[in-house]
């Protein structure tokens, strides 16, 4: 199995703050908007080099939206910045009418994702977000790793046309991708070959499915990470490919069962080669305060959880064969 | 200006289309349509700098309109039709399927003159901002105009919007609210009473005007003297008082035709009172 090693502990956050500046400085037509979370976001630096083009709101989110919408008339690519909470559900409606239905080039980025940012506890937290935005038409929905790739994608997203949900987070995490690699948006990435299951991962959760690899393999078993950084529009083939290949399936995310990657993967199996399935996720509950490991752990998106569930899988398919 | 005789002839072909419109599929809101049509001619006959035969999306060295109460579409689709934006016989679509004409205002069927799509109340206020935010970075010297309801001033965006386009000097913005005090459920007074609206727009920081929106040389007269006032580190916010329903006596500032259609009798009603002057669609 192909080894991985990293070279720092970083958050993903700062790869955003880092790619928004870079492709600032690169495009005089990126502006960028936040709702007085500047330092969260890793913004200080883009709102310092380009004043111009920076836009402080302050807390009024449903505004920094449409603003965000009317930018794009003139042809200026917005990047919005707030918590992936205020992102997402405290703005669905201004997301949905003023920037997906009406097609405008806005590109919704989202810090603080999931259970890790820890202790503000359950009102700051989401786990609904991928699954409000996914559901939109036209919405493009992203997450990735990693600090390399989280800049990466944030370059990439600049260079199409359309709306767009960048999903990253506060927790510092290990650094393992290529710090110059290109970001494909829709491709997924396999990153251990494998034959006795498919382990589909993004966002925090993809390094934990290495090391859960690595620890399978002591076990005997073969497992094939792959790492969906673009749950929409999902990599159908690559997921296909793979499964065809081990029989059985485990998605991991920090984000809810419901409307989660594992939804996404699910409809996609049922539809073209049902097989058996696990979810790594959280199941129909708020989070709460803690700090980011003991919330990882509780709510069961851990490395052991998701070794538990590839045994747990294979296990049911050895079982569903025999039938 | 152009001729207002000529003007107020367009404005009743206009109020024809609306209840034409809204017949023919038994829905629609005539009510705030009829009312603003005087506010649609003069802008679109005279007051914006748009070029009808052409239309794109930027905007780039024109005059951008946002229509935030999306509701009466059928008084922007006939004066854009009549402008010339689009075929006037495409009216008859309005509401169907396979339609331009939506419900409420799209972008997605690529009609031109809409930049937005609206229905969802209290979002134009901060798309128009927006706009206008882009404008002054190109150093376009065109302006951004808005159209409101004042039952839509209920919604809590506009008030953001309305906070920041003061604070940060957003004075290439012109926006209008329609004020004929009613909404679906009533008179607006009684829904929600507004309070001094020309107070609380002062108090955030605008620059107010008031104008009767159914007398069109006001209306022009207004719009003008609000052109001159712009880039003077303010927004504008004009207060328009119109009669919902003018030109159809039983419609007249009524609540109840909001959203309601006339049917054939009532049409016919109508169209008596409206006299056909540049052809029905």
């Amino acid at each position: 199995m192909k080894k991985y090693s990293y070279t720092e502990l970083k958050d993903t956050r700062s790869g955003f703050g880092t790619g928004l500046l870079e492709i600032g400085r690169k495009n005089n037509k990126v502006v960028a908007l936040c709702a007085d979370l500047i330092g969260s976001l890793k913004m200080d630096a883009f709102a310092k080099e380009f004043p111009n083009r920076f836009f402080e709101v302050g807390i009024a989110e449903a505004n920094m939206m449409g603003i965000a919408a009317g930018l794009t008339i003139g042809g200026y690519i917005p990047f919005t910045g707030t918590f992936a909470n205020f992102s997402t559900g405290r703005v669905y409606d201004q997301i949905r009418q003023s920037i997906a239905y009406s097609d405008k080039n806005v590109k919704i980025c989202a810090s603080h994702a999931g259970l890790t940012l820890g202790e503000d506890g359950a009102t700051h937290q989401i786990l609904e977000d991928i699954g409000l935005m996914k559901m939109l038409p036209g919405m493009i929905v992203i997450n990735p790793c990693d600090y390399n790739q989280t800049k990466a994608a944030t370059h990439a997203i600049a260079d199409i046309k359309g709306p767009v949900y960048l999903r990253f987070g506060r927790p510092a995490v290990p650094v393992f991708t290529d710090p110059s690699q290109r970001f494909e948006i829709g491709k997924a990435i396999v990153l251990t070959d494998g034959a006795d299951v498919s382990i589909f991962a993004t966002g925090h959760l993809v390094w934990k499915a290495i090391e859960a690899a690595v620890a399978l393999e002591t076990k005997g078993i073969s497992a094939e990470v792959i790492n969906i950084h673009t749950i929409k529009p999902l990599d159908n083939g690559a997921i296909i490919r793979s499964v065809k290949k081990t029989g059985c399936v485990v998605s991991a995310e920090e984000h809810q069962m419901n409307g989660g990657l594992g939804d996404s993967i699910a409809q996609l199996l049922a539809r073209e080669y049902p097989c058996p399935m696990e979810m790594v996720a959280v199941n129909d509950s708020f989070g709460e305060s803690g700090t980011p490991d003991e919330l990882m752990h509780k709510y069961g998106l851990d490395i052991p959880d998701i070794i538990r569930t590839a045994e747990k899988v294979i296990a049911r398919r050895a079982v569903e064969f025999e039938k | 200006m152009p001729n207002v005789d000529e003007l107020k002839k367009i404005c009743t072909q206009v109020r024809r289309d609306i209840v034409r419109m809204t017949n023919a599929v038994q829905s629609g809101h005539p009510g705030g349509s009829l009312g603003c049509t005087e506010f649609f001619v003069a802008m679109y006959y005279d007051i914006l700098h748009c070029n009808p035969l052409h239309f794109e999306m930027d905007g780039i060295k024109e005059d951008l309109f946002f229509l935030s109460n999306g509701h009466i579409s059928p008084v922007w689709y006939s004066v854009l039709a009549r402008k010339g934006f689009f075929p006037v016989k495409e009216l008859a679509s309005f509401r169907k399927l396979d339609s331009r004409l939506q419900g409420h205002p799209a972008t997605a069927e690529g009609l031109p003159g809409v930049r937005l799509g609206y229905g969802s109340l209290g979002q134009g206020l901060s798309v128009a901002i927006g706009a206008a935010l882009a404008k002054k970075l190109n150093n376009d010297s065109f302006l951004v105009y808005s159209l409101h309801g004042d039952g839509e001033l209920q919604e809590g965006q506009i008030w953001e919007a309305a906070m920041f386009a003061a604070a940060k000097k957003v004075d290439n913005l012109i926006s209008t609210i329609d004020v004929n005090n009613a909404q679906i459920d009533g008179k607006t007074t009684d829904v929600l009473n507004l309070g001094d609206l020309k107070a609380k727009w002062l108090a955030f920081g605008w620059d107010v005007l008031e104008m009767k929106g159914n007398d069109i040389e006001e209306v022009i007269t207004t719009m003008k003297n609000a052109r001159e006032r712009t880039g003077k580190g303010k927004p504008i916010m004009i207060l328009m008082k119109t009669i919902m329903g003018k030109g159809v006596d039983y419609m007249e500032d009524n609540y109840k035709w909001h959203g309601v259609a006339p049917n054939n009798e009532q049409l016919q009603k109508a169209l008596a009172q409206l006299e056909m002057t540049i052809g029905d669609y």
